[in-house]
């Protein structure tokens, strides 16, 4: 159970009067967070189960494809995949450096970086696109062996996941844009923040367990 | 309908505060950038570590490179070290009940021996 | 978007915003509210009523199932008839009957129990139910098209892969299953965030009623536990529809990967199943017994420790299918320990009665009932705990005695003694008592007829999951019987249909008060105004309401205080209108209804519908996103709020433990006019 210590004694806080500019009210929470951050984590915590069963099944059938069918190591370019990697991981750089725009109230540089992570968001998932094609050009794909099946479905899963991120991203630049997303809002990219970080971190395991451990 | 923190609390000490932010702490933008870099430095040894078989404990550096890099992210750019515990209780709970439950059918279906 | 500051009065009309694509529904009365309602209360009945509806189905594919084992060589069903009357009973009691019963409950109390006035997010919780509405009637289309999932509701495959599950029946139960966990899983976060974050002032986690916490972790199980099967569902979905390999044997699949994933979800489950009920008989004994629950924080760590040690078990419900010795027997000891927790609580439940002042109303019977029958239940899954039992006894009628004991003796039976509990509450009138005992000793005699001999049954050695037995081998009594007794139940159940239809109109009308009880859902009037709380209560203790009610002689004994606050009255007017709630929204039911659009442009590989269906979820959670929660002027108080707008949180909150510290500071009570309750134009937000 949390226990939010106060400095004692607390001066009142200001008293939170439906903003002049309110378009939501502030509801004060139990925890001190706010209810759609708690929504948001409890959620993540949920997608661990989610993808841990894709790669926990990915894992069980790891080596256990018919020899004469496409394998992991004939098929993976590790040069490639780590460039993709990387590419996703500096999206959660600039995601990371959009919040801290908003939460300065410079709604131009929000747009900026917003637009920085939707599009290395989107090349990540060129790539993934690429790779697919390339791997289904040499003979893999769901029905062809285990492999198939549970790569394809924990990466496409995966990129399912980037995708609709990224379409919350561009969401955000048009809302901001519209100036409904000002200083006072930052919140909600905060909250999509961590989604898209969340998406990145489990790309940092599968890319380890699935691509680099042999 | 939003909802406010009803509290701000910081669990460490501050770093640089970002400008104009009187929230919790959050690191810089220059800091979020070394942190970026950290990251890609840390990839960068991870592929390495494809090419160059370090051995028997390969696959050990490997995992933990990934956890280091997964910590953090959740710490710093999710901002899980700067927040009330119960969010990183959440998330954590997610984590080790995901990786308790499915390594263990796996042990069980024989497709995992642990320090094999 | 600035707000209006507006002269008092007269008041101007706000500068209207441009017309919305649908106009924002105002009303909360009518008929058509209700599709548009956000109020969790509604949202509760809903639930109820409609997870009711699936209780009278599931029954009676239970009747039809107990017509064909009546005898033997039975020819009341054929065996595919069987294997989808079986399948739809079993998936019909778990996901569309005891999970979206508890639901009713945990929606309409928890805000009440924690002093809130609605639960975090009301278009989410109204989201939810619908899903789960469509997810229910989509499961039920397939009897009308081409057939129901006939699998059983455990789905093992690869006998539900294509290969030999050909037909859509399969394809029903995976997508129907998978709209039903959408429901479940929004529906967790929501109340998870509910009773962390929208507590009263004063209410610490450790005095949160019993119920809120079996509720929350019932919650907390749903949130880790969906996503398993979801992931299970998905995997059976792209073998039968894309062709991949999970469960096929000739490419490598295993199929004990499915039950794997699908037992790591399906323990957890049963908790999931058990612990609202458990939670609902823990409010009930203290009121009509007039003691404490004994043993508070240890119930609810027992509750949390069942909770947790629920995800250790799961392989017992595979112990013959040769996983090996090792696996075997830590299974089978996790499954003996977790026996513990849940001995605590029956003990701590007999501690609440012994030299209670009891009442043995409808309400009292039924959780007695509970304790007794749940005891049974338990015993029966302790002897399957031990491995070379269970080797007897999986896959007889022994396992099917067990799992009916503790849920249907355990989950129904506490669930139906919430509905006589917390009628009064709902509802506004009682229901009959004379009716109710009736209804309550058919009930408990039915169950025992038709349950107890499967024990019998499954010791002699009779297989379940079958269509028809042979003659000759003694299992022809107690298969009558068993039938008598299902026949029984259903009459028991129609007692309840009569007793609810004629209480409607003879009832006696309910007090806020009636049972004289602990908690606060018992200090606002039957039925609660729309928005529960006039002023957000403070809390002291835990069972806040009987503390303000009673104190405590040297014996311990209950004292009426002097300031013995009477029923609770209807709040004046000024109050009754000063309270903004949330708007009425359609965009919950649009977005819920694009999933069964979805389903069944996959099922018949229609992509163009499966767009479609994107397209309306899609597009209703975008409007649903940028509508306001509440109109005019995007401000609601559903959440808590704090006494007296000058400062410090107003009243003392002793310490009693540790605590949430009350935010200081407070939104002064907004004042605009009510939705629906006068005729006048909406004027806007006063200061």
């Amino acid at each position: 159970m949390t226990t939010v210590e106060a400095t004692a004694p607390a001066p009142p806080a200001p008293p939170q009067a439906p903003e002049p500019h309110g378009d939501h009210g502030a509801h004060v929470t139990n925890t001190g967070i706010s209810n759609e951050k708690v929504a948001m984590w409890a959620f993540l915590g949920s997608e661990c189960l989610l993808f841990g069963a894709l790669i926990s099944t990915y894992l069980l059938y790891k080596g256990k494809s018919d020899p004469d069918t496409p394998q992991p190591s004939e098929l993976f370019d590790i040069p490639y995949t780590s460039v993709s990697s990387f590419v996703l991981l500096m999206s959660s750089v600039t995601m990371v450096l959009a919040l801290s725009a908003i939460q300065r109230g410079d709604g131009k540089r929000l747009r900026i970086w917003l637009t920085t992570t939707a599009l290395l968001g989107a090349s990540f998932i060129a790539g993934q696109i690429y790779e697919f094609t390339a791997f289904v050009r040499e003979g893999l794909n769901l029905s062809t062996n285990v492999f198939g099946s549970s790569f394809f479905v924990l990466t496409g899963f995966h990129g399912v996941h980037v995708t609709l991120g990224i379409v919350m991203l561009l969401s955000m630049v048009t809302l901001s844009a519209r100036g409904k997303l000002g200083q006072e809002r930052a919140e909600t990219i905060e909250i999509a923040g961590l989604y898209w970080h969340f998406v990145d971190v489990v790309w940092i395991v599968i890319f380890t367990v699935i691509y680099l451990i042999p | 309908m939003s909802t406010v923190p009803a509290t701000s609390e910081s669990h460490e000490a501050p770093e640089h505060e970002a400008p104009g932010h009187d929230g919790p702490a959050h690191p810089s933008d220059k800091q979020y950038v070394m942190i970026g870099l950290i990251l890609g430095l840390l990839t960068l040894i991870e592929v390495g570590l494809y090419y160059v078989d370090i051995g028997a404990l390969n696959n050990t550096t490997l995992i933990l490179l990934a956890v280091i890099k997964f910590a953090i992210v959740a710490a710093f750019f999710m901002h899980l070290r700067f927040d009330n515990p119960i969010l990183r209780r959440l998330f954590v709970t997610g984590i080790v009940l995901a990786i308790s439950v499915y390594m263990v059918y796996l042990v069980t279906l024989g497709a995992y021996i642990p320090g094999g | 978007m600035t707000t209006l500051e507006l002269p008092p009065k007269p008041a101007l009309p706000v500068t209207p915003l441009p017309p919305p694509v649908l106009r924002r529904p105002r009303s909360i009365t009518g008929a058509a509210s209700w599709f548009t309602t956000v109020d969790h209360k509604r949202i509760g009945i809903l639930y109820g009523v409609t997870a009711f509806t699936f209780f009278v189905l599931g029954g009676i594919e239970a009747l039809l199932l107990r017509l064909q084992l009546a005898r033997p060589n039975g020819t009341v069903l054929s065996a595919e008839a069987y294997n989808q009357l079986f399948t739809m009973h079993g998936t019909t009691m778990v996901f569309l009957v005891i999970m979206p019963l508890s639901a009713a409950f945990a929606n309409y109390l928890m805000p009440i129990m924690l002093g809130a006035r609605d639960v975090a997010f009301p278009r989410l919780n109204a989201f939810s139910y619908w899903a789960f509405l469509l997810g229910g009637l989509f499961l039920y289309s397939s009897f009308f098209l081409g057939g129901a999932p006939n699998g059983g509701w455990f789905g093992y495959a690869p006998n539900t892969s294509i290969t030999f599950s050909p037909g859509h029946n399969i394809d029903f139960w995976v997508f129907g299953l998978q709209i039903l966990g959408i429901a479940s899983t929004t529906g967790a976060v929501n109340l998870v965030v509910t009773a962390l974050n929208m507590r009263a002032p004063g209410m610490s986690l450790l005095r949160m009623p019993i119920f809120v916490w079996m509720s929350l972790i019932a919650q907390f199980l749903v949130l880790f536990a969906m996503p398993v099967i979801t992931v299970a569902l998905f995997l059976l979905m792209f073998d039968r529809q894309f062709g991949s390999n999970f469960f096929n044997p000739a490419m490598g699949g295993d199929p004990l990967l499915w039950q794997h994933l699908f037992w790591i979800f399906g323990h957890p489950e049963v908790y999931i199943l058990i612990l609202p009920a458990m939670g609902v008989v823990s409010e009930i004994l203290p009121v009509f017994a007039r003691k404490p629950l004994f043993g508070y924080p240890v119930m609810v760590f027992s509750g949390i420790a069942i909770g947790f040690m629920g995800w250790g078990v799961w392989v017992h419900h595979m112990f013959s299918t040769g996983l090996g010795p090792a696996a075997v027997s830590a299974f089978s000891v996790a499954t003996m320990f977790i026996a513990v927790p849940t001995g605590v609580k029956i003990f701590n439940w007999i501690g609440t009665i012994w030299r209670g002042s009891i009442k043995l109303s409808t309400p009292m019977l039924y959780a007695m009932g509970f304790i007794a029958m749940f005891t049974i239940g338990g015993l029966s899954g302790v002897t399957h705990a031990v491995s070379p039992h269970d080797r007897q006894q999986t896959d007889t009628y022994y396992v099917v005695a067990h799992f009916h004991y503790v849920l249907f003796g355990g989950a129904l039976f506490g669930l139906m003694g919430g509905f006589y509990y917390w009628w009064p509450k709902v509802f506004g009138y009682h229901l009959s008592e004379k009716i109710g005992k009736w209804q309550f000793w058919l009930w408990f005699m039915g169950f025992n007829l038709t349950f107890g001999p499967m024990h019998i049954l499954g010791l002699q050695g009779m297989p379940r999951r079958i269509d028809t037995y042979p003659a000759g081998y003694g299992f022809e009594f107690w298969n009558l019987v068993a039938t008598a007794g299902s026949f029984v139940i259903a009459f028991s159940v129609l007692l309840f249909i009569i007793n609810v239809a004629r209480s409607k109109k003879h009832g006696e009308r309910a007090v806020g008060d009636p049972w004289d009880g602990r908690t606060l859902e018992w200090s606002i009037t039957s039925p609660p105004a729309h928005y529960n709380f006039g002023e957000s209560p403070v809390v002291h203790s835990l069972d806040d309401w009987w503390h303000r009610k009673y104190t405590e002689d040297e014996q311990g004994r209950p004292v009426r205080r002097e300031d013995h606050p009477g029923q609770p009255v209807p709040d004046s007017p000024e109050v009754a209108n000063s309270v903004h709630l949330p708007s009425p929204s359609y965009f919950p039911l649009i977005a819920a209804f694009g999933l069964p659009v979805m389903a069944y442009g996959m099922i018949y590989r229609a992509w163009a519908v499966v767009i479609l269906g994107a397209i309306i979820v899609i597009g209703g959670i975008y409007a649903w996103g940028l509508e306001p929660s509440a109109e005019p002027g995007g401000h609601d108080d559903h959440g808590p709020e704090l006494p007296g707008p000058d400062g410090d949180g107003g009243a003392d909150v002793p310490d009693d433990g540790p605590q949430e510290l009350v935010p200081a500071g407070v939104a002064p009570l907004e004042t605009a006019a009510p939705e629906s309750a006068s005729a006048e134009p909406v004027t806007g937000e006063g200061p």
